[in-house]
């Protein structure tokens, strides 16, 4: 009978922490660029800003599955080691790149707008940048990972119908193919860009 | 007589239908940008590094000082800029056999151009128009079926396509009423300058728009060339198909494979 009780008790803690700790991504991406805008906003200086703001990405960006995506067909190619030696390298290179290009804005107003839920494992939210003097509003669309719904992830933003995870794409199919195809200098490229 | 009548209309709708399905799928698969070959990379990678030189010594200087305008300003340029553009967009929404949208069009041209003062106001937005969507013959050509071809990048002009840069020359043949009125025919009212003015003021606006942009791509990007002919055939093909979710157009199945949770 305990045994039962207990076997009852377990079943719905875990269905109801479950659910509980689930994550609309909506309110994840507005939650996320709450806490990105509230640390541009703050009277610390550009370095201590990127530090901070990699540390959110590492949170919140499925840096792994963009890093994969961004090396299209070539992933399949690759052995164990050097797809490490990739992960590393890129994501030192994503962090850099994604950091500083966010520390150029101070205090960016962007509001979530809608959600469109397109399968099991994407939600796509809509957002917008508010428009300031030097620049019109911009529209932002994030691919939201959602297979773990309790952990929402980042993998792309569609600017203006834009999506930065093809362009990077493109761009290291570019490097890949001018370089015959060899995976040792996308390192190179990489290795310099995080050096510089 | 009735029936046969019904047949033949639902039997033609149908068709109509499974063909203009089919054709958007077309239209979407050529207009692919990891489908548009790069057939004469040498000549455009020249043309790029002319324009960025170009842009470092001419564009980039003058949209920054432009940038810093009073927005009324920068508005009302922005404006006049898209009110004239509708002269290139009409004809075009009628090839595109979008003749509800051409009205539409027309009305926003009439009334930005009087009571909006040569288009310095969008009075048209004001008054509920829906929003301007630019169409050119190489967006009319495209929906039409016709496929991208090479990819180019033109001196000054920047990136393109093969097909765009035919279509575009239809602009000079008597396809731009601005064109025809200013450089094609002599006229009183405006002189050959005021054409060229307007497509370098154009594009110091956009320059001025994506300032940060630009500047922010040009910092991160491993190849910025290979970044900016992905973005332009990207955004090229997002406007062949009118349709600004391109969320739901793109192949995701690369995205698909990747597991990571």
């Amino acid at each position: 009978m305990i045994k039962k009780k207990l076997l009852i008790f377990i079943i719905i803690f875990f269905s109801i922490s479950s659910t509980s700790f689930s994550i609309e991504p909506d309110i994840f991406v507005q939650s996320t660029v709450n806490r990105a805008s509230k640390l541009l906003g703050e009277n610390i200086s550009k370095n201590e800003k990127i530090e901070k703001l990699k540390l959110i990405a590492k949170e919140t960006v499925d840096i792994k599955g963009i890093g994969f995506y961004t090396l299209g067909a070539k992933r399949k190619n690759l052995s164990e080691e050097e797809k490490n030696i990739y992960l590393n390298l890129f994501e030192e290179y994503f962090l850099k790149s994604f950091s500083s290009r966010l520390a150029e804005y101070t205090n960016p107003e962007i509001d979530v707008t809608n959600k469109e839920k397109l399968n099991d494992n994407y939600t796509i939210v809509n957002s917008v940048l508010k428009a300031t003097k030097e620049r019109p509003e911009i529209n932002i669309d994030w691919r939201i990972y959602t297979k773990d719904p309790n952990n929402p992830l980042i993998r792309d933003l569609i600017i203006e119908g834009l999506s930065l995870a093809r362009t990077q794409k493109e761009e290291f199919a570019s490097v890949l193919s001018s370089n015959e195809n060899n995976i040792e200098a996308l390192f190179k490229v990489l290795k310099e860009f995080s050096n510089n | 007589m009735k029936k046969i009548v019904v047949i033949i209309i639902t039997t033609f709708t149908l068709i109509v239908n499974v063909h203009a399905g089919s054709d958007g799928e077309l239209v979407l698969k050529k207009n692919e940008p990891s489908e548009i070959r790069d057939c004469s990379e040498t000549f455009n990678k020249a043309s790029f590094a002319l324009n960025q030189g170009l842009d470092k010594v001419i564009f980039k200087p003058v949209s920054s000082v432009y940038r810093v305008l009073p927005s009324p300003v920068k508005s009302g340029v922005s404006n006049s800029l898209n009110n004239l553009s509708n002269v290139v967009t009409i004809p075009n929404n009628i090839l595109q056999g979008d003749f509800a949208m051409a009205g539409v069009n027309t009305g926003r041209f009439l009334i930005n151009t009087t009571i909006g003062v040569l288009g310095l106001i969008d009075v048209a937005t004001y008054l509920g128009f829906s929003e301007y969507v630019k169409e050119d013959y190489g967006q009319s050509l495209a929906s039409l079926g016709v496929g991208p071809g090479c990819y180019l990048v033109l001196p000054v002009l920047g990136p393109t396509t093969a097909r765009d840069t035919f279509a575009s020359l239809t602009n000079f043949v008597g396809g731009d009423a601005w064109y025809n009125v200013t450089v094609r025919n002599d006229t009183n009212y405006f002189r050959d300058s005021d054409y060229y003015i307007s497509r370098v003021t154009a594009g110091v606006d956009f320059r001025a728009k994506n300032f940060d942009s630009i500047e922010n791509l040009e910092k991160n990007s491993l190849d910025f060339y290979a970044s900016v002919k992905s973005l332009y055939l990207q955004d090229r093909q997002q406007k062949i198909l009118n349709n600004k979710k391109i969320i739901e157009t793109q192949d995701d199945s690369d995205w698909e494979e990747i597991e990571t949770q």
